[in-house]
């Protein structure tokens, strides 16, 4: 009779009771089950988000990756060229009139076809065809071949951005033009490559001329300053307050103040950077410089905690067997204690540099917004830096320029993704349990 | 370039001092016992040379520029009195310029006034050379002083060691008082500017004024707004913001974190921590472009769509306001900012649930409460205080956030509760004044200071409370 032994081990549920029993244990397995369901929402909803976010910048930015280059041949009119004055050409009409002539597009007497064949090439053909004048004026009377991006527009029409189902008042281009782009495009005068050029220019007004070299540039100079600054003081002040330093007031007031700096809004520490550096103490503006040390101080608190929690992590008994075998408390901290806990350091500091990359309100209140057109020529230059480029690009009204935007987002990207990547390298790499 | 010249000679001379130094004591080794080994004392005569004279070039290098306008201010020509404060600036700085190869400002000067220039010109020439040359003699005399007087003391028994120690701590020290003294910087700045704001502008206007319209002529001619500093509107902005952030980020994010910490195996967990990682890791400015560019237009297309079906029906007049609704809204705003918290709220709100000791869980499991019964009744109450804290600190990031309100919220002072109006906040404020043209005493430039201040105060009143949660409601289990 072993079952009704074990049937009398529990309290039996009187039968009026069991449906009651049944529907609540039901009712708070549903429950269960809703809860767990809130929590796959949670962070399907977190991971969605992330992957619109990618996907949209990557689905805006990866066409700035391409440009249409065209090869026109020139004929440099000794008619129009002047050889005492050659900066005084037209040379964006000669090359107009080139494309015209190739395209046998006739012209009427106002040249509004010149004026509409001119809205499609840049006019950084005419540039070149100028300096190559410049260098050698026997070219006077000759062809020559110049090639160079499209403008920004024709480009987007290229790329499927401005589409000829558009009624004509909705979009830049006229019919007229939009054929034109075919016909150059059919016989082999435009070509699609790589855009290097957005690598190897700076910021122009002209979208297809503009570039990020300045900016990147500019915030790898700014990132040198501020690493040089936040991580050698940051790791020795985290040694002090680890290591070195007696528990009593002053430092439990450094301790809390550095816990609090940490989570000051950056944009405080741009208006420091105004008063303090550049008011006060002329640190030029817009410079790599004080860019740097605003960022800086900005980072000074991730770096300090994050090397005193890797100098938690080396075990006491490191220390003690250095001091027992005579060694000075400096000597024990930086002949053993330090060069264990460095892939920790390292990994933080890199982390922080990453996070002062990506950092954008502090600079635009120390006039980092300008208009930059080269690459910055030292630390107290007028200068940009990628996130601030990206807003400045944001700003602009040119539709060609937001393309331009989500690709310096996707360069910025790949900076923070390539240091982050070094950071994990190191961590797994050199990482000790102990 | 000479001070560099000399700075470069000096590290020369270091480097001298250090190899005499430790020769010195490593012969001395030979035949006795040293306290120190000769790297000690090397670098012991090395710090005497080098530390005081590479202090005096550091100090001109950085305050020069400073002691030399303020000495060629000292005394102002009788002609330059007449000008206005302003044109004076002008006459200094452009003497300044020519004197060190700038670019002067377009400023014509003429006949006393040229000569004037002429003159200060020389003077600011002279007073670089003197005080670059000064500083150079002064540095030399300090290098070759501190080798001499260090060198002189060392000797088999001198403590080389201990006093590059005490130096290594002095430096230590210093370091850790920077945070000090970044703290000391940002209350100060912020302090002094507005204070010469709130000398214009009462506190209390600035407080409690409901009418913020900064846009106050820089010239007489100039035509414009009288211009108003109450930030009521951009206090009520921010709130507005924050809030629709918390209403994504507090559930969103929370939930991930029991999701993670409680119900997660260990490989969903090491697979979408490092992907939530990367959402926390996107700077803030992409978040502001795709606010203004994806997020805005979709959010409008949307309730444009809505608005145009409910025109003409019962709710004609919410259709036609539907239908206007602009890019800029501050539900744009609060949502991308709330997407930005979520991996905040959650990995702080994962630390503070994994503290929850195992037994409380053991226990209330084996009483028979379902895992969620006992999350919700057990796991959360212990958790509470931390979770609070946690929160206080992603509202105190949500206010001080820039870039995503700066693109997406807009520039229209209102105080409102519909979150589809378009609003601004303290930081956009602070952005928008302080960048294109300024000019330092006008009341304008100033009140940035002010919302600068007030932000300050704000975000370090949430992160203190936050921190007193914590430590006043902890619970200690062991």
């Amino acid at each position: 009779m072993t079952d009704a032994a074990l049937r009398a081990a529990g309290p039996a549920i009187p039968s009026f009771l069991k449906g009651a029993v049944e529907a609540r244990l039901k009712a708070r397995h549903a429950q269960e089950r809703r809860f767990v369901l809130y929590g796959r929402m949670a962070i399907i909803i977190a991971l969605a988000f992330l992957a619109v976010l990618l996907g949209r910048i990557g689905l805006q930015g990866y066409t700035t990756f391409v440009d249409y280059r065209v090869t026109v041949p020139v004929y440099i009119d000794p008619a129009r060229v002047d050889r005492a004055d050659i900066a005084g050409a037209n040379f964006d009409m000669l090359v107009a009139q080139a494309v015209m002539k190739k395209l046998s597009i006739p012209d009427d007497d106002v040249g509004e076809n010149v004026g509409k064949v001119m809205e499609l090439m840049s006019n950084d053909l005419g540039f070149q065809l100028m300096a190559q004048v410049r260098a050698n004026p026997s070219l006077i009377g000759r062809h020559v071949n110049v090639t160079g991006p499209m403008k920004a527009d024709a480009a987007l029409y290229f790329k499927g951005q401005i589409k000829r189902s558009t009624p004509p008042e909705g979009r830049k281009l006229d019919d007229a033009q939009l054929d034109w782009l075919d016909r150059m495009k059919a016989s082999g005068a435009v070509v699609s490559g790589f855009n290097s050029g957005f690598f190897t220019r700076s910021d122009s007004t002209e979208p297809e001329q503009a570039g990020v070299l300045g900016a990147v540039v500019g915030s790898t100079m700014m990132l040198i300053v501020t690493a040089l600054l936040a991580v050698p003081i940051g790791v020795m002040a985290a040694i002090y307050l680890e290591e070195f330093a007696p528990k009593n007031r002053w430092t439990d007031l450094v301790e809390v103040n550095i816990n609090n700096l940490a989570a000051v809004p950056s944009i405080v520490y741009g208006l420091l950077g105004l008063a303090v550096f550049i008011n006060w103490l002329g640190v030029p503006r817009s410079s790599p410089l004080v860019g740097g040390l605003v960022l800086a101080l900005m980072a000074l608190p991730t770096v300090i905690i994050a090397t005193r929690s890797s100098l938690k992590a080396v075990p006491p008994s490191i220390r003690e067997a250095a001091l027992a075998l005579g060694a000075s408390k400096t000597q024990a901290v930086f002949h053993h204690v330090l060069p264990l806990a460095l892939p920790g350091v390292m990994t933080g500091a890199i982390l922080s540099m990453a996070h002062a990359l990506g950092e954008t309100a502090p600079l635009l209140m120390i006039g980092m917004i300008s208009f930059v057109p080269g690459v910055p020529g030292g630390f107290t230059q007028a200068a940009t830096v990628l996130p601030v480029q990206v807003f400045i690009w944001e700003n602009a009204s040119e539709r060609a320029f937001h393309e331009r935007t989500a690709g310096a987002i996707i360069v910025l990207l790949v900076f923070m993704i390539l240091m982050n990547l070094a950071a994990i390298i190191l961590r797994r790499r050199f990482e000790r349990r102990w | 370039m000479l001070t560099w010249a000399a700075l470069a000679a000096l590290l020369l001379f270091s480097t001298y001092a250090f190899a005499q130094a430790r020769r010195r004591l490593a012969a001395t080794a030979q035949t006795r016992r040293i306290h120190s080994r000769p790297v000690h004392h090397g670098t012991y005569v090395t710090l005497w040379t080098l530390a005081p004279a590479a202090l005096v070039l550091a100090l001109v290098g950085a305050f020069g520029g400073k002691m030399e306008s303020a000495l060629l201010r000292a005394d102002t020509p009788a002609i330059v009195r007449t000008l206005t404060p302003a044109q004076a600036e002008v006459f200094f700085d452009d003497a300044q310029a020519l004197a060190h190869g700038g670019t002067p400002s377009q400023t014509a000067y003429a006949g006393e006034l040229k000569e004037a220039l002429t003159d200060k010109t020389a003077q600011a020439h002279n007073l670089e050379q003197t005080l670059q040359v000064g500083s150079i003699v002064l540095a030399a005399v300090l290098a070759v002083g501190g080798f001499l007087l260090a060198f002189r003391r060392l000797a088999p028994d001198f403590r080389a060691r201990n006093r590059v120690e005490g130096w290594i701590g002095g430096l230590l020290t210093a370091c850790s008082v920077v945070a000090i003294l970044t703290t000391v910087g940002i209350l100060a700045s912020l302090v002094f500017e507005s204070w010469r704001f709130f000398q214009v502008v009462s506190p209390l206007q600035f407080l409690f004024g409901t009418d913020w319209d900064p846009q106050i002529a820089m010239r007489s001619d100039q035509v414009a707004t009288k211009g108003a500093f109450g930030a009521v509107p951009l206090f009520a902005g921010t709130f507005l913001v924050m809030l629709i952030a918390m209403a994504v980020a507090a559930p969103v994010g929370l939930f991930s974190a029991i999701y993670l910490s409680e119900y997660a195996t260990s490989r969903t967990r090491s697979l979408v921590k490092p992907l939530l990682e990367i959402l926390a890791g996107v700077p803030t400015v992409v978040y502001g472009f795709f606010a203004a560019l994806t997020v805005g237009p979709l959010f409008r297309a949307f309730f444009n769509a809505v608005g145009a079906k409910l025109v003409g029906g019962p709710l004609d007049g919410i259709g036609v306001y539907l239908g206007q609704v602009q890019n800029q809204m501050a539900l744009v705003a609060g949502a991308v900012m709330g997407v930005m918290l979520i991996p905040f709220v959650s990995s702080l709100s994962d630390d503070i649930i994994n503290a929850v000791p195992q037994h409380l869980r053991d226990g209330s499991l084996a009483l028979g409460a379902t895992k969620s019964e006992t999350i919700k009744k057990v796991v959360l109450p212990a958790a509470l205080p931390g979770i609070a804290a946690a929160m206080l600190l992603a509202v105190s990031r949500a206010v001080g956030e820039t870039m995503i309100v700066t693109m997406a919220a807009g520039l229209q002072a209102k105080t409102t509760i519909n979150p589809l109006d378009t609003v601004t906040t303290v930081t956009v404020q602070i952005v928008t004044l302080l960048t294109g043209d300024q000019e330092f005493d006008s009341p304008k430039t100033l009140s940035a200071f002010g919302l600068g201040l007030t932000l300050f105060v704000v975000t370090l009143a949430l992160n203190i409370i936050a921190l007193r949660i914590v430590q006043k409601y902890r619970e200690q289990y062991d």
